[in-house]
């Protein structure tokens, strides 16, 4: 009951959000709800304790996917974004077995030489991938109607509300796949590869399951993005957007489900919101750089270490009467 | 009729140094089975060639007749020899009761698209009731949200072997699971696997505690310098001049 009231505020926020925001700012909103989407992803790899540098070139794969059967084959753009999925995830699946013969540091490498491989591709192949000035004219939402809201997709609005549905099932989709026996398999092969093992598990296949589920979602958040501003090319994609999810993931602490999500709300907030309404635009990567290294300094168990505070006290508080019985 | 478990011809080599040498021997199905010799002598290596860890230089580990050398670790373990490890390998990060449920990762195999729309219901209050099964029977009954890591010594031991016994395994390979127990813990859990035993689950033990092999086991096989050494019942061995001078060097050199 208590849950059901908090998620009804929560959907009533964010409903309200974005009309009591800028216009610029509503954009900020639709990229942080695609990217929420990417880390939270990401979560589920880090989940088996391998760290990869190409999911953002993955979440490109499913933009790139996406951008292109929509255009060449008619599909409708819903389905595309589907499709944008399915595509990463079988990409990540061909990745998977040059890649999973590598564990640790140099799977890090192997998938950042996989990712530049292909944006390498990208960049070579002027068709069907557009070369380095990428894709353009990438086709839109259809606009629709569901009776009491009107759908205008050149709208940040409303792109946000259908982007949050869409991120909104595909969290649920990985939080329920946490929580369920396969998340706990992908626990033990992190912890204790090898007792795992001796217990059954397969680790090649469930390291190569994570990998491709995590891939699948990325694609889905690339092929949200490449529909909403139209038009991608390689850099869309590079390193230095990938840096920016490792350190959402890190100073969120990729411990619980929602570490990862809370790092890349506070982080974008503060680096697009915060700072640009202070003025420092000039300084902005500086001081962000600097919260960066204070927070890590600092909070070395990322920010979900201060809501794991507030909550195990209450848990605490709720555990004295059952023992008391 | 073929044995449970049977090493055949069995070698190791690591470079130059050949740790197990055409070793032989047999697992009766429903025994428990000890395997000792002096440090070095090649039993962990025998173990890790048996439960897929190593594959062997030489020979086979025939599994009912079928040779399952080397075979992964999980592909073993999903024939039945499920193992524990040599220092408290446990996930040191996980509740006590989710180190079982790894545990049952084979009787309840889990299915992704299931878990996403809730229809492993049953399969998860299996696993579950299996888990707290296992835990239970090893005494663990008290201590399931606990952190693995925080365990003392003598019941993360316990716990290991709660994780194994949760696979429903036909045979369980314990490498030295008395380490580090009081003579009090190691006689409980001695107790435990004779009940284990007498449940039908065969037990391949490698252990140093002499007192423990000789209360426990219906056959021992003893190594040396990878070699085999002598096999018998534990008044057999105890008495066994070649066993006698393995372990405390030969008398007849001294005079």
């Amino acid at each position: 009951m208590r849950n059901l009231i908090i998620w009804i505020a929560l959907a009533a926020g964010l409903i309200v959000l974005p009309n009591v925001l800028s216009f610029s700012q509503q954009e900020v909103l639709v990229f942080l709800t695609i990217n929420i989407l990417l880390v939270a992803s990401y979560r589920l790899l880090t989940l088996t304790g391998e760290w990869s540098l190409g999911h953002v070139v993955i979440m490109g794969v499913g933009a790139y996917a996406s951008a292109l059967l929509t255009k060449t084959t008619g599909l409708p753009v819903p389905l595309g974004i589907l499709a944008g999925g399915m595509v990463a995830a079988l990409i990540a699946l061909a990745l998977s077995y040059p890649l999973f013969r590598m564990k640790g540091f140099y799977f890090l490498i192997g998938s950042f030489a996989a990712g530049e491989i292909i944006r390498l591709l990208w960049k070579r192949f002027r068709d069907p991938f557009g070369g380095t000035k990428g894709l353009k004219g990438i086709d839109p939402m259809p606009d629709f109607s569901v009776g009491f809201y009107n759908f205008d997709f050149f709208e940040p609005t409303s792109y946000f509300y259908f982007a949050a549905i869409v991120v909104g099932v595909c969290l649920w989709i990985l939080w329920r796949i946490e929580k369920s026996p396969v998340g706990l398999t992908f626990h033990a092969v992190h912890w204790q590869d090898k007792l795992a093992q001796a217990s059954g598990v397969n680790l090649r296949a469930y390291r190569t399951l994570a990998f491709v589920i995590a891939s699948g979602f990325a694609g889905i958040s690339g092929a949200l993005l490449a529909h909403y501003i139209g038009t991608i090319n390689p850099n869309s994609f590079d390193v230095e957007v990938m840096v920016f999810v490792l350190t959402w993931a890190i100073v969120g602490g990729t411990s619980t489900f929602y570490g990862p999500i809370l790092g890349c709300v506070v982080l974008t907030i503060l680096n697009e919101v915060v700072l640009r309404e202070l003025g420092l635009e000039q300084t902005r990567p500086l001081i962000y750089g600097l919260i960066l290294i204070l927070s890590i300094l600092f909070m070395p168990n990322g920010l979900e270490s201060i809501v794991q505070k507030f909550t195990r006290r209450k848990e605490a508080g709720l555990m004295r009467p059952e023992e008391a019985k | 009729m073929t044995s449970l478990l049977q090493v055949k011809d069995l070698t190791m080599r690591f470079g130059g140094l050949t740790a197990v040498d055409g070793l032989n021997f047999k697992v009766e199905k429903g025994t428990i089975h000890g395997l000792i010799g002096p440090n070095g002598a090649g039993k962990t290596t025998t173990f890790n060639m048996i439960s897929g860890f190593y594959t062997p230089s030489d020979g086979a580990v025939l599994l009912r007749g079928e040779d399952i050398s080397g075979l992964q670790m999980h592909e073993v373990a999903r024939r039945g020899v499920v193992r524990t490890f040599q220092h408290s390998t446990l996930f040191a990060e996980l509740t006590v009761l989710e180190n079982a449920l790894v545990g049952t990762h084979m009787p309840f195999r889990p299915n992704i698209f299931a878990a996403i729309f809730g229809w492993d219901r049953d399969d998860r209050d299996g696993a579950d009731a299996r888990a707290r099964d296992a835990l239970r029977f090893f005494g663990l009954g008290d201590l399931m949200n606990e952190h693995a890591g925080d365990l003392s010594h003598g019941h993360q031991r316990a716990l290991g072997m709660a994780v194994a016994y949760a696979s429903h395994p036909d045979i369980i390979l314990l490498d030295e699971p008395f380490t580090g127990m009081n003579p009090e813990e190691t006689k409980h859990m001695m107790g435990l696997m004779k009940r284990l035993c007498s449940d039908g689950i065969t037990i391949l033990l490698v252990e140093h505690d002499m007192q423990a092999i000789m209360g426990l086991c219906d056959n021992i096989t003893c190594m040396s310098f990878g070699k085999f050494l002598a096999e018998g019942g534990p008044a057999e061995i105890r008495n066994h001049p070649a066993v006698i001078e393995a372990y405390l060097g030969g008398a007849r050199h001294v005079a």
